[in-house]
Formats: structure tokens, C-alpha cells, sequence
């Protein structure tokens, strides 16, 4: 993977992004700036530490970064990669907008599925692409998600899966609206046959995919510091008139008010989701 | 036909347009309305409870914008916190225990975008009536009777069958906010909701939708009757068919369906 390969341009849809440019220190090696701690750290050794800084900020990752940090080498086999959006309603601005993604995200749609051991264990994978118009969901999402849950089914195996998205894709209108529902049926009926599906939420997770699969898994963890809700921030200032404080929506206060089973470091999660399929039998039954 | 997508959502908006609680009245006979969810309160944007549909039980569940300012703010502006759709969904599962028909009214601009709403789980709430749903085994009828306002509409309308009245809107976003996320303009709210194909027209083009409920006489006893012998006719096919569920599965897993290179 090139060094540089995490520092994507800024969607816009993303507000605060997490990621800015990188800057050239006097020793010349290119350094990252934490919007926690306010330090530059060498990118070397962020990329050692997972790209979580020594304050415990976690920069975001790629989706496929997140699959190579948990499954076991060379174990991932891609599935249904040639699904990919169109612009069905021909919206405006759409067909530029996906190609702007697929250029800056090197991938063409913005979640990655497959199979993978995890601790030597099978499972389905998939992991959101936030360089990928934020993660938004729209039919292609909603399809190799519903895809997956369904192979998931007839394999009989457990989902992993990391969630991060603005919501839903707004450029596919209604049928982006109906991929909420479409998930959520296949996830229902992947829960109803006895298996096991584990989300883990990451930075952001926010509107109808927070309506939909990522709050039906049987164990919800997230990442600390990851913001999780429904409605954006900003909207919830205009609607109500207040303002927000800091913590408000962040994982630890989604999972103070009941809704994360667990907060997870990131340099925890593949020891935990390993011992969390061997606990329900691989999710096997 | 020459409204523009926008005028209809003005349409859809309008405060004398019947609410959830005016289809109720005047559709069904003996309507009892149970309150709250069991959990924490009663939302008073999601009226719920047993009704006649002719000589069938049936449960009904409907948001209520209210008509007057007074009512609109006494509902909360018909945009339901997460005890509303909890209610929904507790009473969906009695009519599930009793085999009771579920019929649903949709009618809101979305779910309520407030703290408390995201204290008590919005996301989760939604999502657990969409998973629910998806496999309750009695009969679901929606109407999205007026604004059908994204995540806080569909969940209420994972449904067998979902109508619309002509002038009632359904999309993933309001038009304004699409505006202005997209082009920081929300004066071009007219070409969003051209752009977001959000009218009766379009979701029944979509597949999103099965049926357009013809308005030239909203409100009058004539609309609410045909509204009754199409709802006690399709009740009836579905209660007989015996692959509800499936057909239900299906209907939305055909939705933005993709072979190869093409949205179907
Ligand atoms: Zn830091």
C-alpha cells in the first residue's frame, strides 16, 4: 500500500473532517497533525500504531485496511466487487460526483465485502469506505450488503462488519430510502436462522445506516471517540435551538445510554472479534 | 398534471390537508387508542390502537401532525421520537399475537431531530421496526398520506402494500436540506425535489409503491369510502396469501436491484 495511501482529499459531504494534509517537517518526513492532541506525528509511526495517535485519537482508515487488520493473511476473498452505482434517476451531478469517489477512494463502491478467517475462523466481512462519498448508501451499498447477509445464510456463517456513512445516499433518492429496509429484512432473516452478526461502528456513523444495519447487530461495539447518531449535529442545533455539547453523540455517550455493548481500541479489535466467534461456536451452528 | 414536484410538497405540507387522525375517523368505526410504549412515555406525534374495518379487527397506527398551531405543537409538528415508533412497534406485535391486519398512516416531515430523540436511540428504534416488520405475520398496509419523510417514515411502511395519495410526497431527504447540502443553496429546493424524484408518480415508477389514491375529493366522504373498500378488499387478499412474508421480502429486495452495469 502506498505511504501516503490514507491521506484522500475531503469529501464534501464530510463536515470536520478528520483528515487534513500532511505537512513536510524540518527532518522531511511527511507528518500528520492529531485534531486531539494538536501534535505532528511522524507518519510512520502512526502507520505502526494502526493510525491511532499516542493520545488515543483514531484517524480514520480505508475499508480495506480495516479487513487486513482483522482477518487473518491473505485469508480475505472478495465478494460481489462488480456491483457498483449507476445514476438511476440521472440527478444532477451524480455520474461526476462517483467518479470524483472512485478516483479518490481507488475503490468502486463505498463498502467492501468477502469472506475471511478471523482467528481462524470463517466469517463474512465488510467494511464502509468514508473516502467513498462519505460511505452513503445507495442501491449498490444496499445490494452487496442484502447480498451478503444472504450469502452469510446459506454458508452458515457469522458477519462482521465495520460500519462508517453519512447516511443515505441522497443522488438515488427513494431507492437509496428502500436499501434501509432491504438490509434490515436480510439481516433479520440471517438473525432468525441462529447466527451471529457483530457491527463495529466507526467514525462517522450517522443517519439511515444507523437506522438500519448498524443498530441490528446481536453485538454493537464502536470505536472510542467515534461519533454515532441518527441526525446530524448541526440539524439538531437549528431544530432545537441549543447547543451541543462536546461528548454528544460519541461512542461513550451512545454506550451510556444503552445502546454499544462495548467501546473497542482499534488495536484490541481483531483479539476481541476472534474470541467473540470462538464464544458462539465460530458462529457456526 | 402541471404541478411542479415542489408545489406538491407544498401540497403535502398544507395544514388543512387531513392528518392521520381524520383517516382514522372517518375509515374505521369504534377506533380505541392505547397509548405509550411501555419503556418510557407516550408520543403524541404516533396515535395507535384497535378500530373496525367493516366487521374485521384491525390495528391502526398513524402519525399526527395536527391541523391548528395549538394541535401542531401539542404533536411535536408530527415528527415522532423513538417511544413513538417503540409504540408503533408494541402495538404491531399485539396485532401479530391476535391476528389483527396492521394498517399505518405516514405522515411526517422526519424523525425528531432532537437530543433526547438521540439520548433514547432514534437510529435503533427505527431500525428495530424495520427488521420487525420485515417478518410480522399479519397483513401490513401503508398510506403515506401526506409528507413521507425519509427513515421516519419507513418505519412505518415496510409494508405488503404501500399507497399515496397524488399530491403526497415520499424522500430520502427534504428537498431543501438537499439543496443545501449539495449546492449550500436551499432556494434551489425546487430543483431537489425534481432531482430527488419524490412524488406519487415517481415511487410508483420506482416499484416503491403500489397504488396513487386519486385526491379530487380529499377530505370528502366519498374519498375516505373508497379509501375503506380498497383496504377491506386488499386486506382480504392478504390475509389469504399464504407467502406473505416472502412476497414482502421480496418486494423490497427488488429495489435498486443491480445487474451488471444497471440499476433495475
Ligand atoms: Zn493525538
Amino acid at each position: 500500500m502506498p505511504l501516503l495511501n490514507f491521506l484522500q482529499p475531503k469529501n464534501d459531504l464530510e463536515e470536520g473532517g478528520r483528515i487534513s494534509a500532511p505537512v513536510l517537517s524540518d527532518a522531511g518526513e511527511p507528518e500528520q497533525n492529531c485534531p486531539n492532541c494538536h501534535k505532528d506525528i511522524p507518519i510512520s509511526r502512526l502507520r505502526e500504531n494502526l493510525l491511532v495517535c499516542s493520545c488515543g485519537y483514531h484517524f480514520r482508515l480505508h475499508a480495506r485496511q480495516r479487513i487486513t487488520m482483522i482477518a487473518d493473511e491473505s485469508s480475505f476473498c472478495e465478494l460481489f466487487s462488480e456491483i457498483h452505482s449507476c445514476n438511476p434517476l440521472d440527478f444532477p451531478g451524480y455520474r461526476e460526483k462517483l467518479d470524483a469517489a472512485a478516483e479518490a477512494s481507488r475503490e468502486n463502491e463505498a463498502v467492501i465485502c468477502g469472506t475471511a478467517t478471523v482467528g481462524g475462523q470463517r466469517c463474512c466481512v465488510f467494511a464502509m469506505e468514508s473516502a467513498f462519498m462519505m460511505g452513503s448508501m445507495g442501491s449498490a451499498v444496499g445490494e452487496k450488503i442484502t447480498s451478503l447477509f444472504e450469502y452469510a445464510v446459506k454458508q452458515r456463517l457469522p458477519v462482521i462488519g465495520f460500519t462508517v456513512s453519512g447516511g443515505a445516499r441522497m443522488q438515488e433518492g427513494l431507492l437509496s430510502l428502500m436499501q434501509m429496509a432491504k438490509t434490515s429484512a436480510a439481516v433479520k432473516r440471517h438473525s432468525d436462522v441462529g447466527l451471529l452478526y457483530i457491527a463495529v461502528l466507526t467514525d462517522p456513523t450517522t443517519g439511515g445506516v444507523t437506522a438500519s444495519f448498524a443498530m441490528e447487530a446481536d453485538i454493537i461495539l464502536a470505536e472510542p471517540g467515534a461519533t454515532v447518531g441518527f441526525a446530524g449535529k448541526r440539524v439538531i442545533e437549528q431544530t432545537t435551538k441549543q447547543t451541543l455539547p462536546k461528548e454528544f453523540q460519541s461512542a461513550e455517550f451512545v454506550l451510556e445510554h444503552g445502546f454499544l455493548d462495548a467501546i473497542s481500541p482499534r488495536k484490541d479489535q481483531k483479539k476481541l472479534l476472534a474470541e467473540i466467534l470462538k464464544l458462539h461456536n465460530g458462529g457456526l451452528q | 398534471m402541471n404541478q411542479t414536484p415542489y408545489d406538491r410538497v407544498k401540497l403535502a405540507r398544507d395544514s388543512q390537508r387531513p392528518t392521520g387522525m381524520d383517516y382514522i375517523r372517518r375509515i374505521f368505526h369504534g377506533f380505541l387508542e392505547f397509548h405509550g410504549d411501555r419503556r418510557y412515555a407516550d408520543d403524541p406525534a404516533i396515535v395507535g390502537g384497535i378500530a373496525w374495518l367493516g366487521n374485521t379487527p384491525v390495528t391502526v397506527i398513524a402519525i399526527e401532525k395536527g391541523h391548528t398551531p395549538k394541535e401542531r405543537v401539542e404533536r411535536n409538528f408530527g415528527a415522532p421520537n423513538p417511544e413513538g415508533y417503540r409504540k408503533a412497534l408494541r402495538l404491531m406485535k399485539q396485532a401479530e399475537k391476535f391476528g389483527r391486519p396492521v394498517i399505518c398512516f405516514a405522515d411526517t416531515s422526519g424523525a425528531y431531530c432532537g437530543i433526547g430523540a438521540e439520548e433514547r436511540g432514534q437510529g435503533q428504534a427505527i431500525a428495530e421496526n424495520l427488521t420487525e416488520m420485515s417478518t410480522l405475520c399479519v397483513p401490513i398496509v401503508s398510506i403515506l398520506i401526506g409528507e413521507g419523510g425519509s427513515g421516519g417514515a419507513l418505519a412505518l411502511a415496510v409494508a405488503d402494500r404501500v399507497w399515496m395519495p397524488e399530491n403526497a410526497v415520499y424522500s430520502v431527504i427534504s428537498p431543501e436540506g438537499c439543496a443545501s447540502i449539495l449546492w449550500k443553496d436551499a432556494a434551489k429546493a425546487d430543483l431537489a425535489a425534481a432531482s430527488l424524484k419524490l412524488t406519487a408518480e415517481d415511487a410508483k415508477r420506482l416499484g416503491v409503491i403500489e397504488k396513487i389514491l386519486p385526491e379530487e375529493d380529499l377530505g370528502e366522504p366519498s374519498y375516505y369510502e373508497r379509501i375503506r373498500a380498497l383496504l377491506s378488499e386488499e386486506i382480504v387478499r392478504l390475509t389469504h396469501d399464504p407467502d406473505l412474508l416472502q412476497k414482502r421480502y421480496d418486494r423490497f429486495r427488488r429495489i435498486g436491484r443491480i445487474a451488471s452495469d444497471r440499476v433495475v
